[in-house]
């Protein structure tokens, strides 16, 4: 297992290294002179010269690339052009927000499928596909205005309420709050977690529970089941020791595959719920053209799903006993 | 051949409706100025925030535009986001995954794992990225969807070519001397398009919820377009006092995407032989 997972870490480092391309090439693409754009049309030429050598715009390509390389492997991206601070540290502060709110919408997506029955099946397929239909910014807004605004069940925005404290440890105020024993705090971001974490649901439902049903309606068909029927199991053992282990397999290939589309979900979602995650630093940083913003971004991002992805395989062996690697 | 699909595609009434959803919209966008009772970007400021009525439809938003105007021309932009993307997709995927299979060898693996590095990002994401170089507004959010879905086509005609390109037509029409070019065009890409067709519809309802998710973010269209999801940006200031601002283009996002996905899923089925009820 150990030399699997050391395998596939090795097989990442053309991917991870084939994003770096990618983001350099991108923001090298971008129109405009940077340099310019932030001393703006009154700097004077001699201004604009300065600054292109000192972000050593004026460099050749391949060295500005083997420069952006080196600090992307130690995850300095630069200062921001807007704030000053540091790329990474102001990506960090907000991808675990985004991070929290994909994680509690997988849950919640599985949670749909499984609670499934043949009664409300072509209901429950008819809310699947809605449920990829629906956009997940407008079923975000629909819960704000029902649940928050109306009946006032649950917060209106943001991740934490003004007058919690809680001490900041990992970055993750769920993790941060069972940590130091937090209670109240516990409750007030999970409830702050709620609505967004429906909304952003919905995506994952609608997938996993088509999966879910298809992979379960195949494994019922088994003879194992059949014979675990006629020994007299009751139909719940059945389905949650039999049938269920051996439909997993892939409805965590499509929670690999569907985290990339949650984390685009999620930068809408928060940015309905004014979240402070990556969302509103992504469309700032894009509308500012604030790059070492956006290429911090972007880098965490991707390895961000790389790594679920490589978890979900992993977690194959785990699920299916016979697969060895 | 084509009776058997046709029979079976009006057998499945989910396509049907979904066929007739994307029939309307097709049929709103063409007669849009004949449909709509009012000018969608024309102002009226004694008309603000007038709620759902005879004279108004669907109420009007803050600077007073008739809603149900902005969502029948809205439909335009909606068609012309799936079918822009869809064209931009196939084109380059087409073309990736095409050249990925039939030559194989160190250039077709380049590309694939091209591909790879680019599934690798958020939708979402890349096509922000996408943004980042060509700049915000309508037809450069188009295009970035159009490119974050083309690794998806790739992906799919690699797949189909492998397994076309080593039939026995293909030997055969090797045999008679047939060049590249023309077992590319006329044998492979002609047999590998019902896979593609399925794919392009479904990429279609998912397009329109990209392009709708960037206007929404100020990243596509720029108002005063009457694109749905920058409608809907507009309806967030006034969730509570005039709700239907966000909802209406909300219910014309999701029913436009539940046609193209109903359409999509009975095309699959109507292509797939082995799913035939007898």
């Amino acid at each position: 297992m150990l030399g699997y997972i050391a395998k596939r870490l090795i097989a990442l480092i053309p991917v991870l290294f084939g994003i770096t391309l990618l983001v350099f090439l991108a923001m090298h693409l971008v129109p405009g002179d940077v340099a310019q754009t932030l001393i703006g049309e009154k700097g004077g030429q001699e201004k604009i010269v300065k600054l292109r050598h000192e972000l050593g715009l004026d460099r050749p390509l391949y060295v500005q690339y083997w420069i952006f390389l080196r600090r992307a492997v130690t995850g300095n991206f630069g200062v921001s052009y807007q704030t000053m601070e540091p790329a990474t540290a102001m990506v960090m502060q907000a991808f675990p927000v985004t991070l929290q709110l994909s994680f509690v919408a997988i849950p919640a997506g599985i949670i749909a499928a499984i609670k499934q029955n043949s009664i409300f099946d072509n209901a429950l397929m008819a809310g699947a596909s809605l449920g990829i239909s629906l956009p997940v910014f407008w079923t975000a807004i629909l819960l704000m205005m029902l649940f928050s605004l109306r009946l006032h069940w649950f917060p209106f925005v943001g991740i934490i309420s003004n007058n919690t404290n809680l001490h900041h440890i990992t970055g993750f105020q769920l993790l941060d709050a069972l940590i130091t024993g937090n209670g109240t705090a516990f409750v007030d971001v999970l409830r702050h977690l709620v609505l967004p974490g429906i909304a952003l649901g919905t995506i994952s439902m609608a997938f996993i529970a088509r999966m879910m049903r298809s992979s379960l309606l195949e494994v019922l068909q088994k003879d194992y089941i059949k014979t675990a029927r006629s020994k007299g199991s009751a139909e719940f053992i059945v389905i949650t020791k039999h049938a269920l282990k051996n439909a997993m397999l892939p409805v965590v290939t499509v929670v690999g595959l569907q985290f990339g589309t949650l984390l685009g979900g999620a930068i809408l979602t928060e940015t309905v719920f004014a979240m402070p995650g990556i969302g509103r630093l992504a469309v700032t940083s894009i509308l500012f053209r604030d790059y070492p913003v956006v290429e911090a971004l972007v880098m965490f991002t991707a390895l961000a799903v790389v790594l679920v992805n490589l978890i979900v395989d992993v977690s194959y062996a785990y699920i299916d006993p016979r697969i060895r690697y | 051949m084509l009776v058997i699909i046709f029979r079976q595609f009006i057998r499945n009434k989910a396509g049907i409706v979904g066929f007739s959803i994307i029939l309307v919209i097709i049929l709103l966008a063409a007669f849009s100025s004949n449909i709509a009772p009012y000018n969608p970007i024309e102002q009226q400021f004694t008309q603000q925030l007038r709620p759902p009525s005879i004279s108004h439809f669907m109420g009007t938003d803050r600077y007073g535009r008739d809603i149900f105007s902005r969502i029948v021309y809205g439909t335009r932009y909606a068609l012309l986001s799936c079918f822009l993307a869809d064209g931009v997709a196939l084109g380059i995927g087409l073309l990736l995954g095409l050249l990925a299979a039939f030559y194989g060898g160190w250039g077709g693996a380049v590309i694939m794992r091209g591909v790879d590095v680019m599934m690798a990002f958020p939708y979402l994401l890349l096509a922000m990225l996408v943004i980042a170089i060509l700049g915000p507004g309508l037809i450069n959010a188009m295009i970035a969807i159009g490119i974050v879905y083309a690794p998806q086509y790739a992906r799919i005609l690699r797949s189909l070519v492998l397994s076309i390109k080593e039939t026995d037509y293909v030997t055969a029409a090797r045999a008679m001397g047939a060049s590249d070019n023309r077992i590319m065009l006329q044998h492979i890409l002609l047999n590998a398009m019902a896979p593609i067709i399925v794919q392009a519809t479904l990429t279609a309802g998912s397009a329109i919820i990209e392009a709708a998710g960037l206007g929404f973010l100020g990243l596509g269209a720029q108002p005063p377009t009457p694109e749905w999801g920058a409608m809907l940006s507009g309806g967030r200031d006034f969730m509570l006092s005039a709700p239907w601002i966000a909802t209406f283009p909300g219910i014309a996002i999701a029913i436009t995407v539940l046609g193209f996905n109903l359409l999509g899923d009975a095309l699959r089925d109507s292509l797939d032989p082995t799913l035939y009820k007898r």
